[in-house]
């Protein structure tokens, strides 16, 4: 039961660490934060609901916003045309609200297979797909994607035959970029909303593959 | 023919968009994005001038050598034209 007496430098119930509560002094950048917002609010610019709403309106955005994406691609080819030449575009016309969000996708073939990275920090399509997955913002993930793609990747269950080039894409600057796998064999028939459902967060990273039906 | 370019191998202080890993390396342009703000200025709030953005892609063999797993993938980056020499 979650209050019944139990030590709290062992592990939970369901055997994971207790996370130290946030009792720690804050660092300069979080008083900074917060001494920035409020005056901000002091002087009238914005308020503390407006704060609220922009960080509802990121929890609301969800790899879902890219799997759509990627499903229309799957079955508009003059879409998919669009996509690849200017996805930030493609995506503000299927109704997204991206902001100033740069994004490329990049193409999945039978002989091409793409993964994102971001090496210096976390830099990730945040806008259409929401926040990162923690393992993304590791140090570990983003030394070993640049220098053992393919190792990394079996690790994920994605085991490529050499015949298969990796494309890796380091995000240092300004864009930010969705992999756009190939259409899984056997969905012929699907609708958009069916082939949406195939398509995993993983996969628009490319540490992964769409899910088979 | 693409355009062969290299990285500058400069090592300068402060805020700094070009990984490491990559200073020194040789790769073609993938293709232009266009001009956008200096992130080196940007980041102190400076006036920023703006650069010409690529994409460059790397060959992994060109950065790793023989610690490659596999020496024709590659590795594609965005690199500010001021950080680019011709080769």
């Amino acid at each position: 039961m979650p209050h019944d007496h139990h030590d709290h430098s062992g592990l939970s119930p369901s055997g994971h660490p207790y996370r130290a509560d946030n009792d720690t002094p804050l660092s300069y950048w979080q008083r900074m934060e917060i001494a920035v917002r409020e005056l901000l609010i002091e002087k009238g610019h914005l308020d503390a609901a407006a704060v609220a709403a922009q960080i509802d309106a990121m929890d609301a955005r969800s790899p879902a916003n890219g799997a759509a994406v990627v499903a229309r691609a799957w079955t508009d080819p003059a879409f998919k045309a669009r996509l690849l030449d200017n996805a930030s575009q493609a995506c503000r016309d299927m109704g997204f609200d991206i902001g100033p969000l740069h994004l490329i996708a990049v193409e999945n073939t039978p002989d091409t297979h793409n993964m994102i990275v971001c090496t210096l920090c976390s830099c990730y399509p945040r806008n259409l797909l929401g926040l990162p997955p923690d393992w993304y913002k590791t140090r570990e993930y983003r030394a070993r994607a640049v220098r053992e793609p393919r190792a990394v990747l079996r690790e994920f269950g994605v085991d490529l035959p050499d015949s298969t080039t990796i494309r890796v894409h380091d995000s240092t600057a300004d864009m930010r970029y969705i992999v756009l796998s190939a259409r899984p064999a056997g969905t012929d028939g699907m609708t958009q909303d069916q082939l949406a459902a195939l398509v995993t967060r993983d996969s628009m990273i490319g540490t992964g593959l769409p899910r088979t039906p | 023919m693409p355009e062969r370019v290299r990285v500058k191998t400069i090592m300068p202080p402060g805020h700094v968009r070009i990984p490491a890993y990559l200073r020194g390396k040789t790769g073609v342009i993938e293709r232009a994005l266009g001009p956008f703000p200096n992130p080196e200025q940007l980041a102190y709030g400076l006036p920023a001038a703006s650069q010409p953005l690529y994409r460059v892609r790397f060959t992994m063999d060109e950065l790793w050598g023989t610690a490659a797993e596999h020496p024709n993938d590659t590795l594609d980056a965005e690199i500010y034209g001021h950080w680019l020499e011709k080769v």
